[in-house]
């Protein structure tokens, strides 16, 4: 027996697992014919992609992995069938730092509000300080995205940067919004 | 219609990676500029790595800068446009020969830099991030127009001590008053 008795990637209702491109890249390319999807996620002109180019851009991400271990992908699946729910990643990790940004979506709105998020979330932060052993997390959000602001701020992130007018969308401008959360404030008790 | 890269003390030219590697090389050998420059684990680059660093496709608008009374080559300026549909670019100087900081040049370059963002790109806002260390840039930055729009608190740890990586904007509404 180990002195570990965490299960990392057992959350009660969602689990964090590994892509499998040949099955997910479908789900997924259904995910960005959706507009709000993302302008929620992205700073990207929003751009319906093809399940060939969904399973391209995965497999380049785990070559990416693979060798510069600067980032750690996984799948947000529902426990009780497996099904691909949404995606959450830490990526752009600077090591010598203990630094990286973290991203994490629920793909279908029907999927959205039922805590799969926020689950998958807790799993995330946990996996980010107490197995990769990072110091700071950096993620953002967009002035138009109030709830996305609530869903930071409840797990601790704090708004360290309002880059002015940084958006242009359906001809008005919009902060982009920066958020930081430290090991520190994770780890404290109460949180 | 004046000449659009000239400033008072420097102009931007295009990168000649044959005649400005060795430059590029000797300022990435000194680890102070590297650690101003850059979050990245200071490493030195040899001639070979910067000539083909250099003249590797350009991804935005990448200038040298010449002293304009001698031409001597002392730094770049690069404006990297990640997503061109905002109108907004991220900006990253340089001065690479010590003896030229803290006198201007690098203020004058990054004023040549930002008209030529806002009158020639047609920019809304450009960007940048520079270090809490890093007093003479933020200095120079706020002379040249930018502002601090927030802190990510401790995003660098050099020399035993955490750092804030600063985040800078400035707007064209804001620019030139």
């Amino acid at each position: 027996m180990t002195p570990f008795q965490v299960q990392l990637f057992d959350g009660e209702q969602v689990r964090l697992m590994a892509f499998n491109p040949e099955k997910d890249s479908e789900v997924e390319a259904r995910w960005t014919s959706d507009p709000d999807f993302w302008r929620l996620t992205s700073l990207k002109p929003a751009c319906p992609l093809s399940t060939a180019q969904v399973k391209k851009r995965r497999e380049a991400w785990e070559k990416e992995a693979r060798e510069k271990r600067n980032r750690f992908d996984f799948a947000i699946r529902l426990r009780a069938d497996d099904r691909l729910v949404g995606y959450a990643h830490i990526d752009s990790l600077e090591w010598n730092h203990g630094h990286a940004w973290l991203h994490l979506a629920i793909g279908d709105p029907a999927d959205r509000g039922q805590g799969y998020g926020s689950e998958a979330m807790r799993l995330l932060l946990r996996y980010a300080f107490h197995e990769l052993n990072l110091y700071r997390l950096t993620t953002d959000t967009f002035e138009y995205n109030p709830r996305g602001v609530k869903f930071l701020e409840r797990h601790g992130f704090v708004l360290e940067v309002r880059r002015r007018q940084a958006i242009l969308r359906d001809g008005k401008r919009w902060d982009e919004y920066r958020f930081g959360l430290l090991r520190e404030d994770w780890e404290r008790p109460g949180k | 219609m004046n000449d659009l890269l000239r400033g008072e003390l420097v102009r931007l030219t295009a990168h000649n990676p044959e005649t400005d590697a060795e430059a590029a090389a000797r300022w990435s050998a000194n680890s102070e500029f590297g650690r101003l420059l850059d979050s990245s684990p200071y490493w030195p680059m040899s001639l070979r790595e910067m000539k083909d660093n250099l003249a590797a496709e350009p991804t935005g608008f990448s200038f040298m800068i010449r002293v304009l009374t001698d031409d001597r080559l002392i730094g770049f300026v690069d404006q990297g446009m990640a997503q061109p549909q905002h109108g907004e670019t991220w900006v990253a100087i340089g001065i690479g020969e010590p003896e030229y900081w803290g006198k201007g040049y690098g203020t004058d370059a990054m004023r040549v830099a930002l008209r030529y963002g806002f009158t020639e790109l047609n920019l809304y806002r450009v960007s940048l991030g520079v270090f809490s260390y890093n007093e003479r840039a933020l200095r120079s930055y706020a002379k040249a127009g930018f502002k601090v729009e927030g802190r990510l608190r401790r995003a660098l740890h050099r020399d035993g001590q955490w750092w804030d990586e600063i985040n800078m904007g400035v707007l064209r509404s804001e620019w030139g008053l």
